[in-house]
């Protein structure tokens, strides 16, 4: 692949870098986050992304050879985009949902395009977004229980049992859930008896979002959510694997997950402008994909920006957008649309942030 | 042998949506179901063949500055008509397109006829080829709208053909799978062609 372009002049320092080695040193840093997953939800986790790999590694295969092309699936990358399809699954989902998504990802958002190298989206994502527009229920609702017991990381002990539709909420969502639904006010009103009871309730489970047992357990992964965004822990393992090996860089996560923190900050609390918890944007940056998507899906190499600049802007943006989907929009998380967005945004970036060569100046016109 | 030529030509040759990519608007936007795409392909090609006529008849006598606006005339007189039609004797189907009927007007498969075909030739051939590219279009989007129906719905003209465990691939009746499954066809023709 890179045998026909150069870069720079010489010299140059040759590495050994290949497709193959980039990507199953991804599959092994996507590993202990799989294993937090069959250790909190069962060993259906583990069915589930066999699945979704098995049936992006055929598809993938069948098309190559449709097309006439060399059969590259041992390169891995399909292996990535299934095991990465599943990871954005719900564990009740049935078992057609990551072959769907897969074949999807694959066929649609990769070799469409003409194959690894030539996707404009995450194929991963624009499975996620396929199978959420399709199959909505399946794919946000039907949370199942950690073995611990929780979804949404908070102590069902902390409003009274006779509060029936709190306890409702918080037995059987997941927190970002939680944190929309007392946004929208959609059951505020009938928490308690009277309304101000009601408010108080909802202000009880709002505070203990971003309280430090809740972030604990979303940290650890005992938190419903889809199969991959489980243990923030696991995955943080594999992401400082990847950055001790070089293959993803610091500066689109770190811009990513800066935004969403600085934005939920200001904007975050349901009393106004700073009326947050220091704790809060904590809260934001464990619950919900964002360590998975920040970490893995937004760093893809073939669709984020390759300039050191634009992948700051990159980050930033996929951040905006991500704050703005959970603060304002319809969804309760909007990890996978922001970075898909910005994915749209990548050429577009790349020309506004080409570097200046090492001695030019602009002329002044 | 010639006439049939014209006629012929816009089924797959020259297929207004999938080769030219004309009247793309209603081709998303109306494909939801088999039976809105059969009153949508009825309605444009009763409007394309009739307005194909018109114009041809009368192309000498319009000024060649303000021929389009002359054109659009002609074919706004009859979508109205068709319009009025459909209104009282078709009403729901009527109801289901919507604002798709009057938006015939700017169909571009129609003003595209008229500027390219029937502005330039005789009444007999402006007919066979209205009526053939207005054919291509309806098959064109029957044939989009099946697949969206079946795939997002489990049904075919409203009956279901599908077993009921089934699953609707919901996405096929919104907007993106309308430009999935028309750049999939369009592909796919492309293929044929090579």
């Amino acid at each position: 692949m890179t045998d026909v372009y150069a870069v720079s002049a010489a010299p140059h320092i040759k590495q050994r870098i290949s497709v193959p080695s980039v990507m199953w040193q991804v599959v092994l840093a996507l590993t202990p986050a799989l294993l937090a997953s069959i250790y909190f939800f069962g060993t259906k986790s583990l069915w589930l992304t066999l699945y979704g790999i098995i049936s992006a590694v055929i598809t993938e295969a069948v098309i190559q050879k449709i097309r006439k092309i060399p059969i590259t699936v041992t390169d891995g990358s399909a292996v990535v985009t299934g095991m990465l399809v599943a990871f954005n699954i719900n564990v009740s989902a049935p078992w057609w949902i990551p072959v769907v998504g897969s074949v999807f990802a694959i066929a649609i958002g990769k070799q469409i395009f003409g194959g690894l190298g030539f996707n404009i989206f995450n194929p991963a994502l624009l499975a996620r977004a396929f199978l959420v527009a399709s199959w909505p229920t399946i794919m946000t609702s039907g949370w199942t229980p950690t073995r611990l017991g929780s979804i949404s990381g908070l102590n069902s002990s902390i409003i009274p049992s006779t509060a029936i539709k709190a306890q409702n909420l918080i037995t059987s969502a997941t927190p970002l859930n939680v944190a929309q639904q007392l946004r929208d006010k959609v059951f505020t009103s009938g928490f308690a008896d009277n309304l101000a009871e009601s408010q108080a309730i909802a202000n009880t489970i709002f505070d203990k979002l971003a309280d430090f047992g809740t972030i604990q357990n979303l940290f650890w992964g005992n938190v419903g959510g889809v199969i991959g965004e489980v243990s923030a822990a696991a995955l943080l393992i594999g992401a400082a694997f990847l950055a001790y090996r070089h293959i993803i860089e610091w500066r689109i996560p770190i811009s990513y997950i800066g935004t969403v923190f600085v934005l939920t900050y200001f904007f975050g609390g349901i009393n106004g402008l700073f009326s947050a918890s220091i704790l809060l944007p904590v809260f934001h940056i464990f619950a919900g994909g964002l360590i998975l998507g920040a970490f893995f899906m937004a760093t893809d190499m073939v669709t984020s920006p390759v300039t050191k600049k634009g992948r700051i802007y990159f980050g930033v943006g996929c951040g905006i957008l991500t704050v703005v989907i959970r603060m304002v929009g319809g969804y309760p998380e909007g990890v996978s649309y922001s970075i898909l967005l910005m994915n749209i945004a990548v050429p577009l970036i790349d020309r506004y942030t080409i570097p200046k060569p090492f001695g030019e100046k602009r002329i002044k016109k | 042998m010639k006439l049939m030529k014209e006629f012929t030509k816009g089924f797959i040759k020259e297929n207004p949506v999938f080769v030219m990519a004309l009247g793309l608007c209603p081709t998303l936007a109306v494909t939801t179901s088999v039976e809105n795409a059969i009153g949508m392909g009825f309605a444009a090609t009763f409007v394309l063949v009739f307005s194909n006529i018109f114009i041809s008849l009368i192309k000498n006598f319009i000024p060649a500055k303000v021929r389009i606006p002359a054109y659009i005339v002609v074919i706004a007189s009859f979508v109205t008509i068709i319009d009025m039609v459909m209104h009282a004797f078709v009403p729901a189907l009527h109801k289901n397109l919507g604002l798709f009927i009057p938006l015939i007007v700017v169909n571009c498969i129609i003003l595209g006829r008229a500027e390219a075909f029937a502005g330039k030739n005789n009444v007999i051939r402006s007919i066979f080829d209205g009526l053939g590219m207005g054919i291509g279009f309806t098959i064109a989007i029957i044939v989009i709208g099946a697949i969206r129906e079946i795939l997002g719905a489990g049904q075919l003209l409203g009956f279901d053909v599908l077993p009921q465990t089934y699953k609707p691939v919901l996405v096929a009746i919104l907007a993106p799978g309308a430009f999935l499954v028309m750049g999939l066809l369009m592909g796919l023709m492309n293929l044929k062609k090579k």
